[in-house]
């Protein structure tokens, strides 16, 4: 890892191939080959991923074997004299029927494979729900009743201009998905708006997250650890910025976990209840306004012009409240201004709403109070 | 290598007048003749060649070291989608219309295509797809950011109004590709010479007559998916709408239904060249010539029923994820049959290593690393881990870059000495392989290493685990993209001047634009049909 720490733009490029060549041969952890998983299905892919690995390996020695004598000895320089030969029945069979085989060879157990991850449903003794948003994930416990959003760690985001040195850089979450060990996991994918791949490569699990279908995937965790993985399929702008991390602990730890949960949950809840001053509005909305709004709209409300509208000035933020409600809490139709009620609490968009109305070059001087959230719902 | 070319083909120059192209501009805007309609494909496809590695040197400049250093994640999507698009339909595609033009008269013994007025058709709404596609770049919302694949809803729903444009575009270079391959098709049907039987063609021509199938076939299916994006985002239809009642996974299955088909539409050609240039350079007749032809109508078969293997993460029944994957792995049978024809041909020849052969023989290794990787990514289960990752950009890059690529640039060294009458310098074709060949490596060989150890495609900035194989492929990178321009260079000095070339060009050439027509050949090929026995 030295190599690593020691990178700046200028010396990286000085110090050249041979000393980061030599650097990455040695040390397993910059990775040639498949991440090694955590889970029985993990591992059996990475034995069939091997195998056919090999295969090719020594098909490519006998391909280019030959073509090499062939190089070395038949060249004119050398006096060879061309044969003539130019087809042979025999050998078209058999280099036909050859290969056929080992294609059979891979297909077996390629199939046994393939029908063991395909099973998620078998024995499943926990069911998390994975819902992809642009640029988020959130998790649902199905059967508790515990559901947060995990996004980007603003550790991160800080030090996107030069994140050298910056461990997890683009792999760390606000909130990461607890899990058990030694359960089998059900995971159901689900997206809100396009198209999301939930990939974590050590638990061996890359599914599509589909708008308007569920998925099913699987895990069942040996180790526990910290496994970190990233979005897989191109989701529009910050593709590149909505990682994962799954933290696995034992039952006893989840469980706590859980409850911990539970209980911030409820006093959520409770908080909506009350009055909340302009102060403490726009000091949570400035908040959530750049872990959710900013990406699109921009941290100083400019957006981006021709794809999203900017909040400075916009008649929607600076006109009627409940025009301004109705578009963060249920979203606008055909565009990508996603509906707000799923993703954030009452105090949250209260918070966000205020936020945007007296911040970001707009000035109102009204302010949405929680209680007004729950009856906009 | 100056003894095993003869270079005193003083030759018939120019008695052609009386038929010779018009002056000036006009004659490439109005011409009907295939060797010129096959320059102007040529000169469009060098042009986007390097447009889209302009663009693919932005990517790597912005993955050279990890963080965002030089553009914003909005703009670098617009560079991936661009590069893909730019690449796939601007600088493959037309690059083998080209080589059709120019060859495939000639290889029949043809005065010209069968349906000139069309050909130039074909040709000339490209120029204005092409512009009217990067002319996105510059307007509000930007060039289109989602991927050459352009998913459902990313493209229709969250996609800005430039994507309209995108649409036209698309629409316009399916109309020119189906025009060019029914003209290729009439031609090769048509216009063959007495006694130029099917099986007497050269592969070249087979490839070009199975690709061209292919193309009216599956261009059809790009327009009708395009429409319904079209429909989607403004007439208010739900096809890959699901809260209307649509599927966005139908959106992929209509696109890799055009897409799979698309990826042999670049490689069948390739596949014609390299069959081409081997036997000339190993003195010695291609080996096992029909087996290549029924290979080929196999493969091109076979990649209709395969599509589904690009979406084995999109939740597909189990039934159907094996019956891909059983088809998939299908295709290594007679694609693995051609690159045993190839290395028996070289078997026991008489070999030299003239340009075209060094970077057929550079075909044939790294398109077969790319045909591994491709056996590797069709089995289903393992593909699950491998999808979306580097390792499929490397997988699609030894293919399309050191394949397909590296075809055009062989048959490029091959046939100008015919085309122009001018042996291209063998020192800087020399070079310019060695240069490549390695820089190429450098680029597209570490992304194997990144995408098993988990970047995915398509992001802007990654985790620091893969900050040093990217810097590493970032340098490989842009010495590749300088090697193109050095090319040009060669391109350029070859056109203007050089030793002259024979009439067969090659000591071991075959066929009738070596064997019946003089370098440079006349401006209609055959005025009259050669007698092939």
């Amino acid at each position: 890892m030295r190599f690593l720490k020691l990178s700046r733009p200028g010396l990286l490029m000085l110090t050249g191939l041979i000393s980061m060549l030599m650097a990455s041969v040695a040390q397993a952890e910059y990775g040639l080959n498949m991440t090694e998983s955590v889970t029985p299905i993990g591992r059996e892919l990475y034995s069939l991923h091997m195998l056919v690995f090999w295969i090719c390996v020594a098909i490519g020695v006998v391909v280019f074997g030959a073509m090499a004598w062939s190089i070395i000895h038949h060249r004119k320089s050398k006096g060879a004299v061309a044969a003539n030969f130019h087809e042979s029945t025999t050998v078209e069979i058999v280099w036909t029927v050859v290969p056929l085989l080992i294609l059979i060879g891979i297909a077996i157990p390629a199939t046994g494979t393939l029908l063991d991850l395909e099973d998620a449903k078998t024995d499943a003794e926990i069911t998390v729900q994975v819902t992809g948003i642009q640029w988020k994930w959130k998790y649902t416990y199905v059967d508790d009743d515990v559901s947060f959003i995990s996004s980007l760690a603003q550790s991160s985001r800080d030090v996107i201009k030069d994140p050298i040195g910056h461990e997890n850089y683009l792999l760390e979450v606000d909130q990461p998905l607890v899990l058990p060990v030694n359960k089998k996991i059900r995971f159901l994918f689900h997206a809100d708006d396009v198209i999301h791949a939930w990939w974590v490569p050590e638990l061996a699990v890359k599914q599509d997250a589909i708008p308007g279908f569920i998925n099913d995937s699987w895990a069942l965790i040996e180790e526990p650890g910290t496994y970190r993985g990233q979005c897989a399929e191109l989701c529009g702008k910050d593709h590149g910025f909505m990682p994962i991390v799954v933290e696995a602990v034992s039952e006893a730890d989840y469980l706590a976990w859980l409850d911990s949960k539970k209980s911030e949950a409820a006093a959520a809840a409770a908080s909506a209840e009350q009055e909340w001053s302009m102060q403490d509005l726009l000091a949570k909305g400035e908040t959530v306004y750049q872990a959710n709004c900013a990406a699109c709209h921009g941290p100083t409300g400019a957006g981006i012009p021709g794809a999203f509208p900017a909040m400075t000035g916009s008649p929607v933020v600076t006109g009627d409240v409940a025009g301004h409600v109705d578009i963060v809490v249920n979203g606008k139709a055909g565009t990508a201004m996603a509906a707000f009620k799923g993703q954030l609490n009452d105090v949250d968009l209260a918070a966000v709403i205020t936020y945007e109305r007296n911040a970001l070059g707009n000035s109102v001087g009204d302010m949405v109070q929680p209680s007004a959230i729950k009856n906009a719902r | 290598m100056s003894t095993e070319i003869t270079h005193d083909g003083a030759h018939d120059e120019h008695d052609h007048h009386d038929h010779g192209p018009d002056k000036g501009l006009m004659r490439w805007v109005t011409t009907t003749n295939h060797k010129d309609i096959g320059t102007l494909y040529l000169w469009l496809s060098f042009i986007m060649l390097l447009y889209g590695g302009s663009m693919a040197m932005i990517i790597r400049l912005e993955l050279f070291q990890p963080g965002l250093q030089w553009v914003e994640p909005h703009f670098f999507n617009q560079m991936t989608t661009m590069h893909g698009l730019v690449m796939v339909f601007g600088a493959i595609m037309p690059a083998f219309v080209g080589l059709a033009n120019w060859l495939v008269p000639m290889m029949i013994g043809a005065p010209d295509m069968a349906l000139p007025r069309l050909n130039n058709w074909s040709f000339w709404i490209l120029p204005f797809a092409f512009t009217m596609l990067a002319s996105t770049t510059f307007m509000e919302g930007g060039a289109p950011a989602f991927g050459w694949t352009f998913y459902a809803p990313l493209s229709t729903t969250f996609a800005p109004d430039t994507t309209d444009f995108f649409i036209f575009a698309v629409h316009l270079m399916g109309i020119s590709s189906v025009m060019g391959s029914i003209n290729i098709i009439a031609t090769i049907l048509n216009m063959r010479a007495p006694g130029m039987t099917l099986m007497k063609m050269p592969l070249f021509v087979w490839t070009w007559l199975i690709t061209a199938y292919l193309l009216i076939a599956v261009m059809p299916v790009l327009a009708g998916a395009v429409t319904m994006m079209l429909t989607d985002r403004h007439f208010g239809t739900s096809f890959f709408d699901a809260a209307g009642g649509g599927d966005p996974v139908m959106f992929q299955h209509i696109f890799w239904f055009f897409g799979h088909p698309e990826v042999y539409i670049m490689i069948l050609p390739a596949f014609g060249i390299i069959s081409a240039i081997v036997p000339t350079f190993a003195r010695k007749p291609l080996f096992g010539y029909s087996s290549m032809v029924y290979a080929s109508a196999s493969i091109a078969i076979l990649s209709f029923m395969v599509w589904a293997h690009h979406m084995f993460t999109t939740g597909m029944p189990v039934a159907g994820e094996l019956y891909f994957m059983y088809a998939t792995v299908l295709i290594s049978v007679p694609t693995g049959v051609k690159v045993f024809n190839w290395v028996t041909t070289m078997w026991k020849g008489s070999m030299t290593f003239e340009t075209p052969m060094l970077f057929a023989l550079g075909f044939i290794v790294m398109f077969t690393i790319g045909g591994f990787s491709g056996l590797m990514l069709g089995v289903a289960p393992v593909d699950t881990q491998y999808h979306d990752t580097y390792f499929v950009v490397a997988h699609f890059h030894y293919v399309l870059v050191t394949g397909a690529l590296y075809s055009i640039i062989a048959a490029f060294y091959y046939w100008v000495p015919k085309w122009t009458g001018h042996m291209y310098d063998e020192t800087l074709g020399k070079i310019h392989f060695w240069w490549s060949t390695i820089a190429v490596n450098v680029l597209f060989f570490p992304q194997h290493f990144i995408g098993l150890a988990g970047m995915p495609r398509r992001i802007p900035d990654y985790s620091l685990q893969f900050a040093e194989f990217n810097a590493i492929s970032s340098i490989g990178g842009f010495a590749f993209g300088l090697a193109q321009v050095f090319f040009l260079y060669i391109v350029i000095k070859t056109i203007k001047g050089g030793v002259k070339a024979t009439d067969k060009v090659w000591e071991g050439a075959t066929g009738l634009e070596f064997e019946e027509l003089p370098s440079p050949p006349p401006y209609h090929s055959f005025t009259q049909a050669p007698q092939v026995k």
